[in-house]
This record gives structure tokens, C-alpha cells and sequence, in this order.
């Protein structure tokens, strides 16, 4: 490690260089992305988080609607609290592995069926209670039992089995699983007492900080549990999140001081809002996509010269660059990108190409408009997305319609539902995951409703295949039939775009969620 | 009994039955809006078997009449229930908001009512002169800027350059009233400047309109001044006009904010109903829905009763 | 057309400039309504006279195409609350008695219904079209138009004038359109200049909503929206439609004070 590397990890650490900055020169000096991360992360640990101060985080994404039961978690503001009040048995690291939180040891039978959880013993509720393996049991049957509403059933689904050994949780899966323990790192599944049977809305957990008030819509008020068991996290007195919908609202409160974290940073302002003095913007690439989504058994759309001809008539460059400015990476078609463990990148990138798309839409033999639904919820500047592909399959002589449809029910009544609108997937920590979610036949949120048996047997296959190498290949098939055959139509990866200013410090970007994954109160500390 | 208070009683009665008929309205209105509470709740993430769950939960599986008078029962005897979406009590939750939205809407309404007012008589005073103009293109100007516009430029002057206020005007009870007033500083500017130019050029024009009559004419041969005139003589007699315009522009105040809620942060009842509908909560918009036509019902009433009181041929009628 | 003051010719000049753009809009925009020409957010330039919007189509376009439609929906929007909303308030303050009671407390309930549900309902269940949204504004404004014309209507039908068209045998048709229309017009006329730019800033706020004209048709206030994230940071494309709207509604009520003028001065009271 020479001189220079030293004096950039020091000023990374110190939060002088902008995260992607330092990897970029890192890089440029001779060293890996995977090597640059962790010298980065000790360097940042060496400068020593300090103990104290009040977090005021400034967030999108909540509303006066929301509950502290996790089964009803959903946007981006109860992810964040129960992230920083509650303990999943496991955590997933920046770079891919599983981290070992509540569950001190994890190990699985050699068939990957049965898989025990060793839960780690004096770790205290925020109502003094002890935790027992019992209580995490009973947290996993309660998001399980098919008369939940938990927004972690559909996860939950593949589990025959739970029950408690001792100090020890015993799961059983319906097929192998090598996956399990991403599952379990859910943000849904933080621990409750007793499950949270008796009062899934009480708030009581065993994360580093501990409820003081909680104002659905408006803030929410944590301060530091002072029994929490792991002392390397939760080094704020005091935390609040204060909800801020509006975009510039946000950027104006970072700027006043008000806050001094937000999420959400609009690409079209990054880089003006990272022109503010101590202001740091930090985009961390991330799994979440956004889509246009056809139903492949719906006319038109069940005319897969009429799906290709769509998607050669998107041109993603332009939209890569209008909507996120940069701040993301392009799509192939297929749900999975290289922030995925075993992606084959030697598939083709596809582009736009007029003469391509005009050639398979005279073969479908389609005519008149073809409707687009779209709608500001479904992703950032997912309107003007729709209205980039309307002229850009113009120039394809493909007509497109665009409806704007209201925020208001876009979920319900228009995604997974019309055959052809906007939508938005956050991506799954492995690829096992994603197509199980989305593209298995039998998955329910099959939103492009593709049914390919041969798909689905290799996607089992794949799910029980130890040799690394044949599964990477299995999953390169199967992308290369979700690109040729599927209803996806995927323009582009964004990554998460959020800021701090200099009263806080330790960033460490997380490609499985925004805000460090959530962790941003947990892992950053004051420097005021 | 006086007429005037006959009169009173029977708009209170009829504003009872009207309450009863915006609730029916309401609940229709919720019902016939595409999807319900259990998916908006499960939003992306539901699965039919979670819906299902939830719809049998919260008892949206019963028939709409029948939610509608369990409702129905529970509200006459006070008892809004709690909300479907997180089970909070709604009453509770409510009074918050709406001590919240009062607040607000009671500055702004303390500024912007007298202001307008006096604008509008200075405007009379000084018709077609310059101090009439300026007036008026000052708050046109005001009006014509869409809300969330007027209230990120006020934003980038006061909180971020200047930094005199807050641009979240996020406010608790743990705070003080001056620190209240601080913290509202910049919503009530905007909505001050946002309703002003409504009520100003009301006040002018029926001041203008009665300027022709006798009467004043006489008051001016009298020798009278000028802003005495107008303020003894004129405008008492345009009252009607003046006093329903501002009774809409106090109606806007606690209900049509929400734009403004929005942009600075402000705990609302606003932001809260909006929440709320595009949950399909229905008992939560029934409890906004029914305060919100209280407070229109409540201020045409207080409307109507001036109109009557200020015009002697009304109030004695033959 | 001698004795017009500059004031409001100058405002009746430029309403008609904004009239003759938006009828003659693709006649004269440079570009086509959603053609995409350059980067986002380009400066000033000779080929962009306004620079360019947030996805780089030239704005100066997107204003005169937008212009189009916020003049169209929001004339239609407001003549419709007007006829419909005087003709009832009048109406119901002259008839008085049981028809003045049952359509009061039928627009007081419909008043008393937040606005936002109201569009809310209406437009997730119906599509949202031009007409449909015309109608929608037009209906819930003629709410505000009917309870002032009837409040300037009921003190004005206790009026000797009026007693004595009565007496005359004059019908109640004759009583609201010759007697009481006139007498009503002035404060009438000043709440036409103002509900016209509310029905403009409605319009925008539908559009806020995801509720207004559907892309790519461009809306005024749609054009504020789509590139208001830039305002803090001296990003000026947001501020062109505000300017746009600005200037018109202070010259159509330029016209409107002038109407005014013209009206309380034909009362009969002095100089008439």
C-alpha cells in the first residue's frame, strides 16, 4: 500500500473524498474494488465513531398511516425504524455475505433442508424481558401462518417447519434451500416477544435504540437503549426521523441544517445539491429496477414479435441519461445485474435499434395504439420515462399511448393488472429470489405473467445445484429467456441516491437497500 | 322569539341533517374509489391469501350498509373507532392534527383578514392612483404563483439563504407558543399571500359598488373624509360580499391546505386525510370528512347570519 | 373605442396576444410538442429561445402548446361556473322560501365535501378528458359562484327598484336578468378575473395530483411541476409558465377592473 492510497483512504475516511471518488482512484492505483471497500470501512472505523449527539434524518416515503407492527411495513420510513429499533437474525453485509446478528452461529444439513440457528443468549427486549429462541420462533411462525398479513408471507412460504431445540431454532425448508439465511435477513422479521403475537404494534425490540414517540406521517422518536448487546452500533443519544415527501423540502432542510441525512436525492439535483458546502451525496448501485411490464399472455402483448419489437424501441442510453442522470446503470431485459452473485456478464447488452423494431412489429402484424399506463408512483420520473419510449418508438413507427394514471391505487388497480404499465422492483439479495418472486409460474407477483415450464424446472434446479459454476450457467440461461421471451422490458438499474452533511460521518454504502440498507442511524455517529 | 334566532336554530338543525347526508356522501365516495384498505395496506407486496386475511380482520367482508351504520352508531355516541390502516385511535390522533390546522390557519387568518381589508378600503381611498395599482398587482401577483411555488421561493429566501426560519415547519406540543410561531413563520406567509388577494379585491369592488349610491353622496357634501366615509358609510353596507368571501378563504385555511402541508412539513389534518383516502380508510375520511363540513357548514352559517344582520331590510322583513 | 384607459388596453392587448398564441399554436411553436432536442435543462440559446425542459424538449414550445390547453380549460371551466352558478344563485334569492333553502343547503354539502376527495372520486372512476375535466372545474367553482350571487342578490331584491318591478307585474325572469343582473355585475365581474386564475392554479394542482391532462399535452402549471426541483438552484424553466401566468391573469383583470369601472358607473348613480 503506498503513500498515496494511504492519504486518499484517510481523506475518504474522514469524509473529504466522495465514496465513488476514492474507488474510482483506488482503482486507478492498483487496487480492487473488494480490497478498496474493506480498507476503506477500517479506515472509516479507525477515525472512531463517536459516542452522542441527536440524528434528525429527513425521509420520503411515510404516512400518517403507518404501524409499528412489521407484518404492515412497506415504504421506506418504517424500514428505516425497524431497522434501527429491532434485531433480524442475520444481517446482510455491503459485499453479499450473511452476517450473524440475534442467530450467533448458522449451519445447514448437508441436503439443505434443515437449517439450525444458534440465537445468542443475554440480549435484552426494550422492556427488560430476555430473549429466547422460543420469541424468534414465534416471530417467523407469526409472518408464516397463512392467516397473517404480513408483508414477508410470500418469503415465508418455503419453511415446513419451525420449531425450538434448546438455545436453538430449527428450520425446515419444503425444498433445498442454500439461500435460507437471506430470507431471514428481512426487514419484516425483526424480533419481536412472544412474536409480537400478544401486541404486534407495541414497538418492543431488541435493536440499539428504543421507541420515545411515534407520530405515523409526521416523526418518529428513538433514543439509545442502553442495554442493547452489541456495543459497536447505535452511537447516537438520541434519533428522530422526520417524514418529508417533498423533494425539495428535503434538499432545503439537509441544506438549513434541519436534518442531516436524507434519502431519495432526485438525480436531476444531485450534483447542484452536492455543490452546498459540507453536503455529500452518495449513490451506492444498487439491485432495484425500473420497468415497463407486459402481460405475455394478453393481446397484443401474447405476440412475442411484438415484445421484441418494444424492446428494441426503447432507447436506454437517453433514458439512462434524462432520468437518472448517470446515477444508475443500464438494463438488459432481464431482472438481475452484475450486483448479483453469479451473473454471467457476457451476455449482450441490448440497445435501441430502430430498423430491428420496426422489423418485428410489422411481423406481429400489430396496428393501432398500444397503451402505456403509467404513473409518478411507479417510479421517479416514471412519466417522463413513458413520454422518452413514446418518441422514441415514434421513430420505430410504434404508436404508443401514454395514460397517466393517479398515485392514488396505481398498486392495486393498475400494476399487476393492466397488461402493459410502468412499475418498479427493489431487487432481492440473490437471483434465486428474484425469479422465485417474480417470474416462476406459479409466484405471485408473476406481473409480466410468464409461464415457461422448462423455466421453472431450472430454476429448481438451480435452487438445490452445489457446483457454482453449473448454476451460474443455469441462471445465464434462464436470463437469456426472460430477455428473448419475457414481458420485461427493463431500461435501467438506479442506484440510491442519498445525502448526509458533515455532522455525521462513516457512510458505507449498501447494495441491498438505501440508507446503508436501512442502517444509517445504526452504523454512523456524530461528529459535532 | 326574534327572527334572527329562529332562524339560527333552524340552520342548526338543517346543518345537522346536512352533516348526516356529507356522511352518506362520503362513504360512498370512499366505496365506489377502485381498491380497498387491504391492498393499499399490502400495496406491492400482497399476496391473495394476506389480503383475504385482512379483509376478514378488519370486517371488510361485511356488507357497505352495514359498515356504514356500525359507523354510523358508534360516531353519534362519540366513539370514532380506530383507524383500519394502524389501529391508532382516530379521536385522538385527530385532535392532534387538528389543533395543528387550527393553529395555522388562526395565523394566517389574523394577518391576511384585517389586511385585506384595510388594503381593500386603501385601495378605494386612492382608486386609480397609484397606491391602488400597486395593491393590485402585488396581489394578483401573489395569487397567480401556484402554492408550491410561492412556497419554495420562500423557502430558498428565508431558510435557506437567509436562514430567519425554519424550512420544516415540523411543530409538537413540546413546544413553546413563540417557538410555535416560528416554526409556522413561512406557511403562514404563503398562505397569507395566497388568500389576501382574493379578499382584497372582493372588499374593493362592493365598497365601489355602493361608492355610487345617495347616500354617500350626501356623506361627501357633508364634508366628510374621505377613508371615514368609506369605512363608517360604504362598507357596512357591502358587508355580505366581504364576509362570504372571507368566510371561503377561512374554509380554504383549515381545509384546502394540503399543498402547503406538504411542502413545509406541517402535521395537518391535510396531509393526514390524503394519507388516509388513498388508504381506503374509511373511518378516518369520515371523521375528516365530517369535521371539514362542520367547519363549512359552521362559517356559511356565521355568513349568512351577518348578510342579515347588516342589511336592516333583511333583517326586518316584510 | 375612445375613453379606454391604457391600463386596460394593454391588458386587453396582451390577453389577446395569449388568446392568438394558443389558437395559433402549431403554427407558430419552432418544435413539435414532445420532440426531444437536446440535454436536459439547456441554457438560453438562438435554437432554444427558453432553453430547454427536463428532458430536453425545447420550452418555449412546451409553453405555447401548454398555454393552448390552460387557456381552453380554463375559459370553458370558468363560463360554465359562471352561467351555471349565477343563473342558480340568482335564482334561488329571488324565488326565496323552500327553493332558495333546498338549493342553499344542496350546494352547502356539496361545498362542505373537501374539493380534493371530490376530483379524488371523480376522476379515478371516470377517464380523464378534456371535457370531463372542464366539467368536473366547472362544477365544483360554480359552488363559490352560486353562494356569492346569491348573497349580492338577496340585498338587492329587497330593493324599492326591484319592489317596483314587482308591482309592475313583471315576471321573475324579467327581475334577474334586467333588474338584478345588472346591479350584481360589478363584484360579479372582479370574481371572473379571480376565478379564472384559480381555474388555472386548479388545474396545476390536478396535474400535482396526477390527475390533470395527460402527458405529453402540456399544462402551465404541468410545465412548473416538471422542472420545479431546479428552482433552488437557479435553474430558471420553471419560472417562464409562472411568468406566463402572471402576466395573464394581471392583464385579464386589468380588463375586469376596466368592466368594473364601466359597470358601477352605469348605475345611475352619479355622471350615469
Amino acid at each position: 500500500m503506498n503513500d498515496e492510497f494511504r492519504y486518499l483512504m484517510a481523506r475518504a475516511a474522514r469524509g473529504k473524498l466522495d465514496r465513488r471518488a476514492f474507488m474510482g482512484r483506488a482503482a486507478a492505483l492498483g487496487v480492487t474494488g473488494a480490497m478498496a471497500n474493506t480498507l476503506l470501512a477500517t479506515a472509516a472505523r479507525a477515525q472512531g465513531p463517536q459516542r452522542g449527539g441527536h440524528l434528525v434524518i429527513g425521509m420520503q416515503g411515510g404516512e400518517s398511516t403507518n404501524s409499528l407492527d412489521p407484518a404492515l411495513a412497506a415504504s421506506q420510513v418504517p424500514f428505516t425504524y425497524l431497522r434501527t429499533t429491532g434485531d433480524t437474525l442475520v444481517n446482510i453485509t455491503p459485499d453479499g455475505q450473511i452476517e450473524p446478528r440475534l442467530a450467533e452461529e448458522i449451519s445447514a444439513s448437508d441436503d439443505a433442508r434443515t437449517w439450525s440457528l444458534k440465537i445468542r443468549s443475554g440480549v435484552e427486549f426494550h422492556n427488560g424481558q430476555t430473549l429466547t429462541a422460543e420469541d424468534c420462533a414465534q416471530t417467523l411462525r407469526r409472518h408464516s401462518d397463512e392467516e397473517s398479513q404480513s408483508g414477508a408471507l410470500g418469503i415465508m412460504r418455503g419453511l415446513t417447519d419451525i420449531r425450538v431445540d434448546g438455545d436453538t431454532l430449527v428450520l425446515e425448508t419444503e425444498t433445498p434451500n442454500a439461500d435460507l439465511p437471506y430470507l431471514l435477513a428481512d426487514y419484516h422479521l425483526v424480533i419481536q416477544p412472544n412474536g409480537g403475537f400478544d401486541d404486534p404494534a407495541a414497538g418492543i425490540f431488541t435493536g440499539p435504540y428504543k421507541w420515545v414517540e411515534d407520530e405515523p406521517g409526521v416523526r418518529h422518536v428513538m433514543e439509545k437503549f442502553a442495554n442493547h448487546w452489541d456495543d459497536s452500533v447505535g452511537h447516537f443519544n438520541s434519533v428522530e426521523v422526520l417524514v418529508i415527501n417533498d423533494a425539495t423540502a428535503r434538499n432545503s432542510a439537509l441544506q438549513s441544517g434541519q436534518v442531516q441525512i436524507i434519502n431519495r436525492v432526485e438525480p436531476r439535483v444531485a450534483g447542484l445539491l452536492g455543490r452546498a458546502p459540507g453536503v455529500q451525496i452518495h449513490s451506492t448501485a444498487g439491485r432495484g429496477h425500473y420497468v415497463f411490464i407486459m402481460h405475455c399472455n394478453t393481446a397484443p402483448f401474447d405476440n412475442n414479435d411484438l415484445r421484441m419489437a418494444l424492446k428494441y424501441a426503447i432507447d436506454r442510453e437517453d433514458m439512462l441519461d434524462k432520468i437518472l442522470r448517470g446515477y444508475g446503470s443500464l438494463g438488459n431485459d432481464m431482472p438481475v445485474n452484475e450486483a448479483y452473485p453469479l451473473f454471467d456478464e457476457t451476455i449482450p447488452q441490448r440497445s435501441f435499434d430502430p430498423d430491428r423494431a420496426r422489423h418485428h412489429y410489422e411481423r406481429s402484424g400489430h396496428d393501432g395504439p398500444i397503451i402505456l399506463r403509467t404513473s409518478e408512483v411507479a417510479f421517479p420520473g416514471a412519466v417522463d420515462a413513458a413520454q422518452l419510449f413514446q418518441e422514441s418508438a415514434a421513430q420505430a413507427g410504434i404508436p404508443i399511448e401514454i395514460v397517466r394514471e393517479p398515485g392514488d391505487g396505481y398498486w392495486s388497480e393498475v400494476w399487476n393488472a393492466q397488461p402493459f404499465s410502468a412499475s418498479y422492483w427493489g431487487g432481492r439479495p440473490v437471483q434465486d429470489q428474484m425469479y422465485s418472486t417474480a417470474y416462476l409460474s406459479t409466484a405471485d407477483w408473476n406481473d409480466t405473467r410468464f409461464f415457461n415450464d422448462h423455466f421453472d424446472s431450472l430454476l429448481l434446479e438451480a435452487r438445490g445445484e452445489l457446483d457454482l459454476d453449473r448454476r451460474k450457467a443455469i441462471y445465464s440461461e434462464m436470463g437469456m429467456m426472460v430477455r428473448d421471451e419475457g414481458g420485461l422490458i427493463c431500461p435501467m438499474f438506479n442506484d440510491f441516491i442519498d445525502a448526509h452533511n458533515a455532522q455525521v460521518d462513516g457512510w458505507e454504502g449498501n447494495p441491498n437497500g438505501e440508507m446503508m440498507n436501512g442502517f444509517a442511524a445504526v452504523h454512523m455517529w456524530s461528529t459535532a | 322569539m326574534h327572527p334572527v334566532l329562529t332562524l339560527v336554530i333552524q340552520r342548526l338543525a338543517l346543518g345537522l341533517l346536512l352533516l348526516l347526508a356529507a356522511s352518506v356522501l362520503i362513504f360512498v365516495g370512499t366505496e365506489i374509489l377502485p381498491g380497498d384498505v387491504a391492498q393499499a395496506v399490502l400495496g406491492q407486496g400482497a399476496t391473495e391469501q394476506a389480503l383475504a386475511n385482512m379483509r376478514a380482520q378488519m370486517g371488510l367482508d361485511q356488507p357497505a350498509y352495514i359498515r356504514y351504520f356500525q359507523w354510523l352508531a358508534g360516531a353519534i355516541q362519540g366513539d370514532f373507532g380506530v383507524a383500519l390502516s394502524n389501529r391508532q385511535d382516530i379521536a385522538s390522533s385527530i385532535s392532534r392534527r387538528l389543533g395543528n390546522t387550527l393553529f395555522l390557519a388562526s395565523v394566517a387568518a389574523a394577518i391576511s383578514v384585517p389586511l385585506a381589508i384595510f388594503l381593500g378600503l386603501l385601495a378605494v381611498r386612492y382608486r386609480d392612483r397609484w397606491p391602488d395599482k400597486l395593491i393590485s398587482g402585488i396581489t394578483l401577483t401573489s395569487i397567480s404563483l401556484p402554492e408550491f411555488l410561492l412556497g419554495y421561493i420562500m423557502m430558498y429566501i428565508f431558510a435557506v439563504q437567509l436562514g430567519w426560519f425554519p424550512s420544516v415547519s415540523n411543530i409538537n406540543a413540546g413546544m413553546s407558543f413563540g417557538q410555535k410561531l416560528n416554526a409556522v413563520a413561512l406557511p403562514a406567509l404563503v398562505l397569507t399571500l395566497v388568500v389576501l388577494a382574493h379578499m382584497m379585491r372582493m372588499t374593493r369592488a362592493a365598497i365601489l359598488n355602493v361608492m355610487q349610491s345617495a347616500y354617500i353622496e350626501t356623506a361627501e357634501l357633508k364634508g366628510l373624509r374621505r377613508l371615514t366615509i368609506i369605512a363608517r358609510h360604504a362598507m357596512p353596507n357591502s358587508i355580505a360580499p366581504i364576509v362570504n368571501v372571507v368566510m371561503i378563504n377561512l374554509a380554504y385555511l383549515v381545509v384546502g391546505v394540503v399543498v402547503i402541508e406538504v411542502v413545509f412539513v406541517y402535521p395537518g389534518m391535510g396531509q393526514y386525510l390524503v394519507d388516509h383516502v388513498s388508504k381506503r380508510d374509511v373511518p378516518v375520511v369520515q371523521a375528516c370528512g365530517l369535521i371539514f363540513a362542520s367547519v363549512y357548514i359552521g362559517l356559511n352559517l356565521v355568513a349568512d347570519i351577518v348578510s342579515i344582520l347588516s342589511n336592516p331590510r333583511l333583517r326586518h322583513p316584510k | 373605442m375612445k375613453g379606454i384607459p391604457l391600463s386596460a388596453l394593454l391588458g386587453m392587448t396582451i390577453t389577446a396576444l395569449f388568446f392568438l398564441a394558443a389558437i395559433f399554436a402549431p403554427l407558430i411553436a419552432p418544435y413539435g410538442m414532445s420532440q426531444t432536442i437536446g440535454d436536459v435543462w439547456e441554457p438560453a440559446s438562438d435554437a432554444h429561445w427558453l432553453g430547454t425542459d427536463n428532458l430536453g424538449r425545447d420550452l418555449l414550445t412546451r409553453m405555447i402548446y401548454g398555454g393552448r390547453t390552460t387557456i381552453f380549460v380554463a375559459s370553458a371551466a370558468t363560463l360554465l361556473s359562471f352561467t351555471l352558478g349565477a343563473v342558480l344563485g340568482f335564482t334561488a334569492a329571488v324565488y326565496g322560501g323552500w327553493v332558495d333553502q333546498g338549493m342553499s343547503r344542496l350546494n352547502d354539502l356539496v361545498m362542505s365535501i373537501p374539493t380534493l376527495i371530490f376530483a379524488l372520486v371523480v376522476l379515478s372512476v371516470m377517464p380523464v378528458t378534456l371535457p370531463i375535466l372542464i366539467l368536473v372545474m366547472g362544477l365544483l367553482d360554480s359552488t363559490r359562484v352560486y353562494r356569492l350571487s346569491r348573497a349580492v342578490a338577496v340585498d338587492i331584491n329587497v330593493m324599492d327598484f326591484v319592489e317596483a318591478a314587482r308591482l309592475r307585474g313583471e315576471g321573475q325572469r324579467w327581475v334577474i336578468f334586467r333588474e338584478i343582473l345588472p346591479n350584481a355585475l360589478s363584484p360579479l365581474v372582479a370574481e371572473l378575473g379571480l376565478r379564472f386564475i384559480f381555474a388555472i392554479l386548479f388545474i396545476s394542482t390536478l396535474s400535482f395530483l396526477g390527475l390533470g391532462v395527460q402527458p405529453p399535452m402540456a399544462d402551465w402549471g404541468g410545465i412548473v411541476k416538471e422542472n420545479r426541483e431546479g428552482i433552488v438552484y437557479g435553474i430558471p424553466a420553471a419560472l417562464y409558465p409562472a411568468v406566463a401566468i402572471v402576466t395573464l391573469s394581471i392583464s385579464v383583470n386589468l380588463v375586469a377592473d376596466w368592466a368594473l369601472n364601466r359597470t358601477t358607473s352605469l348605475k345611475g348613480g352619479r355622471g350615469g
